[in-house]
């Protein structure tokens, strides 16, 4: 019998976790893998926080859990917690009830369901995404039905932001478009806002109706504070407005495989907030019912205790702490050898990734020749680097800028 | 609103900057949700809300399809306990592939397709770790209009109502097909037949495997096998829904009959698996899809595409639970334990099924309850008409959706006399 499905062709490998597969497929012993953004130690390896070891521990030892369906919009201590920790315990949003918070598949799960839900009940139905972004990010919009347009982000002359092009194109934009923002440590640039750009931002997006939407995944890994690094969403917060936000613990918690986020929406009054909960959970319900129970009952069990919750801010300094060394030696290296050009936005970027600025041609390049694993934008994992392979990666850059300069 | 951007921009223009939340006309602002309608609740999931503010000591959930042991408490099997204390301290927590765990998903195909399977074998099938058996579905409805737009879904009457949101929001018309004969009780065989027939070439239908849900009403092995020539004559896919494997005879092989009878006849399947029940693992939301190809070229051609939808939902799907599924479908020791404690659910339930017809009997009840223990899986469909379902939450404090559907997993020898009692109450002057 003929397949009904013979006409369907092999889709490309997913541009960033196919960088993995290809990095898996490569024998060679100095390979580094700079492309997905996880956290790895420096020994290499990837790291299970102690903290959430020992949540883990204290589930697996408590008899009277049981593995039911967790209501469809997750677990209610973690949702509390989770919008707390964005919006700060203070929050007049949280204290006002207005914060309608769900348990979704970490950052793009919390994504795709807020996508949906304003393609449901919004009135517009573009949204406006910064140039470059999370290569994911177009194709979530496009599958829940909205419309995506770019707004000018990153300038690849000074290797910052294009503030002045980004506002133009955020003043242009229609009355009530939604507008994608990096909360902190944008993805792939490394490049953020100042707090006096960001206050800019907030008054042009207010004066037009704006919505924002917020991807918070790095919320901790920036600066290495949990509060500083929610600076920008709570200043949207505090004057009183709406907005959406998509949490994600993969990194900060270092829960990547188990899939732990929340999606709030702040709305104007509890009783919104209410009718609003209720809608997205007509959203979850036939995209996966409900969400899975592991990895936000480990977030709960950390959150709700000042001690483990205290321990986690330690490990997750460290974390930060190691990026930036890595970004200030990878720095210090590129020095040492003369390469030529200003390698200052190593240590001027922030968060997880460095955007080299390298091309296409020069990454092959790097791959190649030297096994550096790293997305074809010139995009690299700091988190993926260690002392013992900085000089590596460091005599592949400047080999490519040498080279195909 | 008009009045509100005035004084907003008024404000701006000044170049006014706002103290903390008093920002000129913006709090007068309204919200943007202010159209948006509360949403009525989920008519299943919304039972067991209602049931647990009910204060009454009497109180019975026949609602949800959630397994209970015969005093009524939710299950840990004993095979995924061992499986968590072998998993603790893992350190892995990385992110799985799109398509999720390979093993898990090898192990699972087994279950559905046959351990020596051929189609495994020739690598024919393509399949991923999807969110449970709903986002099996989801995944599949979302490749159905990607893949086969101009298609529709033919779906049972009734069926797990949330198979009608998940086509819907996959944006896939419906249609629907006979399968209960509410005079019966039983399936309405011809009246399915015809639809089959009557539906134009090469289209969809959704299959329950067994189980059927909510009305407990399986087509016989015959039957099944005419389902199989019929939809072979019209070319028609088959898509089934799997989420009761084990659960209906005690018997997994068994409870594959239907699908495996559709692999003999030379169909090219779908289907959709949940280890919710089966496996008591509800809440870690695991599953699998799995499409069955010409080959091996297409299967990896589909395999990728299910990817690309999978990518934009959630982009991998979680950990824990397929490393439960995994851990124990590979030791021998806990899969043999896992075969047992289903067998002992399913058991109890059809235990449950026979104490419940025969207290309403004994009751002198007017009506047949044959159906009760003809009907297989964790559903009764009760016939109770809604305002009878009413009548037991209101007076009785009994809960159950208001298609008379009652979960027998929620029975037990400690409540079925309660229950027989209520259910002849408001039936017996039918």
């Amino acid at each position: 019998m003929d397949s009904v499905f013979s006409n369907v062709a092999r889709a490309p490998e997913d541009p960033i976790l196919g960088v993995t597969v290809a990095y898996n497929n490569d024998p060679s012993p100095v390979k580094i893998n700079l492309g997905v953004g996880a956290y790895r130690t420096e020994e290499g390896k990837p790291l299970v926080l102690d903290v959430v070891r020992k949540a883990e521990q204290l589930l697996v030892n408590d008899p009277s859990r049981v593995k039911e369906y967790i209501p469809i919009v997750g677990i209610a201590d973690f949702n509390k917690l989770s919008a707390k920790l964005i919006l700060g315990a203070d929050s007049p949003a949280i204290k006002e009830n207005r914060v309608a918070t769900i348990q979704c598949l970490s950052g793009t799960g919390s994504l795709r369901v807020g996508a949906e839900f304003l393609k449901k009940h919004y009135h517009q139905g573009v949204i406006y995404i910064p140039k470059p972004t999370w290569g994911n990010h177009p194709k979530v919009f496009n599958l829940a039905g909205l419309s995506v347009e770019y707004f000018r982000y990153y300038d690849p002359a000074t290797r910052g932001l294009d503030f002045k092009g980004l506002l133009e194109d955020l003043g242009a934009a229609p009355s009530g478009a939604i507008v994608l923002l990096h909360a902190c440590a944008h993805n792939p640039t490394g490049v953020d806002p100042t707090s006096e750009q960001w206050e800019q931002i907030r008054q042009l997006m207010r004066s037009k109706s704006l919505l924002p939407f917020f991807d918070s995944a790095y919320q901790g890994f920036a600066s290495g504070s949990l509060d500083t690094d929610a600076q920008s969403v709570r200043t949207f917060v505090a004057d009183g407005g709406e907005c959406l936000i998509a949490q994600s613990y993969a990194k900060n918690m270092g829960l990547y495989g188990e899939r732990v986020g929340a999606l709030s929406i702040v709305c104007k009054s509890a009783d919104v907030a209410s009718k609003v909960e209720s809608q997205v959970k007509l959203v979850v319900r036939p995209m996966y019912s409900s969400p899975p129970i592991h990895g936000a009952s480990i977030v709960a069990t950390i959150l709700k205790s000042s001690d483990m919750y205290n321990n986690w801010t330690i490990e997750l300094k460290e974390m930060a702490d190691r990026i930036k060394s890595m970004r200030q030696q990878l720095f210090e290296a590129i020095q040492a050898r003369g390469t030529p050009g200003d390698w200052s936005h190593i240590i001027k970027q922030i968060g997880m990734f460095t955007f080299t600025g390298l091309n296409k041609e020069q990454v092959e390049f790097m791959t190649k020749e030297f096994h550096i694993y790293m997305t074809s934008d010139g995009r690299i994992s700091m988190a993926g680097l260690s002392s013992k392979t900085v000089p590596h990666l460091a005599d592949a850059m400047h080999a490519a800028v040498t080279r195909l300069g | 609103m008009a009045l509100a951007m005035m004084i907003r921009n008024a404000a701006s223009k000044r170049g006014m900057t706002p103290i903390s939340g008093d920002f000129g006309g913006l709090r007068s602002m309204s919200s943007w949700w202010k159209s948006v309608e509360p949403a009525p609740k989920d008519p299943i999931l919304g039972v067991t809300e209602a049931f647990l503010a009910d204060p009454s000591p009497e109180k019975v959930n026949v609602g949800v399809g959630a397994y209970r042991d015969d005093n009524g408490k939710p299950v840990v099997l004993e095979c995924v306990r061992e499986a968590e204390k072998r998993l603790a301290g893992s350190t892995f927590m990385e992110y799985l592939p799109m398509g999720g765990s390979a093993k898990m998903v090898d192990l699972t195909l087994k279950l559905a397709y046959g351990d020596n399977s051929e189609f495994i074998k020739d690598k024919r099938i393509a399949a991923v770790q999807t969110l449970s058996g709903t986002g099996a579905c989801r995944l599949f409805a979302d490749f159905q209009k990607r893949f086969s737009p101009g298609s529709q879904i033919y779906i049972p009457v009734p069926t797990w109502s949330n198979h009608h949101n998940i086509w819907k929001d996959a944006q896939v018309p419906q249609k629907t097909y006979h399968y209960y004969h509410p005079e019966t009780k039983g399936l309405d065989f011809s009246a399915l037949m015809d639809d089959v027939k009557n539906a134009p070439e090469g289209s969809f239908f959704l299959l329950h495997a067994c189980a059927h849900n909510p009305t407990g009403v399986d087509p016989t092995e015959e039957q099944w096998r005419e389902i199989s020539q019929l939809f072979k004559a019209k070319k028609h896919f088959a898509f089934f829904d799997m989420a009761y494997q084990g659960f209906a005879s005690g018997d997994p092989a068994r409870d594959a009959k239907s699908i495996r009878i559709f692999l003999e006849d030379g169909h090219h399947i779908g289907i959709s698996q949940s280890y919710a029940k089966n496996m008591g693992l509800y809440g870690q939301r695991v599953g699998c899809l799995s499409v069955l190809c010409e080959d091996p070229k297409q299967a990896v051609a589909v395999k990728s595409q299910l990817q690309q939808l999978a990518r934009p939902m959630y982009s991998n799907p979680p950990l824990h639970g397929a490393q439960l599924v995994s851990t124990i479908l590979e030791d021998p020791e806990l899969k043999s334990l896992w075969l047992k404690e289903v067998k002992v659910m399913a058991d109890r339930i059809i235990g449950m099924r026979t104490t419940l017809r025969e207290s309403l009997e004994k009751l002198g009840s007017p009506l047949s309850w044959e159906h009760v223990t003809k009907q297989i899986g964790m559903f009764c469909y009760s016939g109770l008409t809604p305002e009878q379902v009413d009548r037991l939450t209101s007076e009785y404090h009994i809960y159950m959706t208001r298609n008379g559907r009652i979960s027998m997993a929620g029975v037990t020898t400690g409540n079925v006399g309660y229950l027989a009692n209520a259910i002849h109450e408001v039936t017996k002057s039918s």
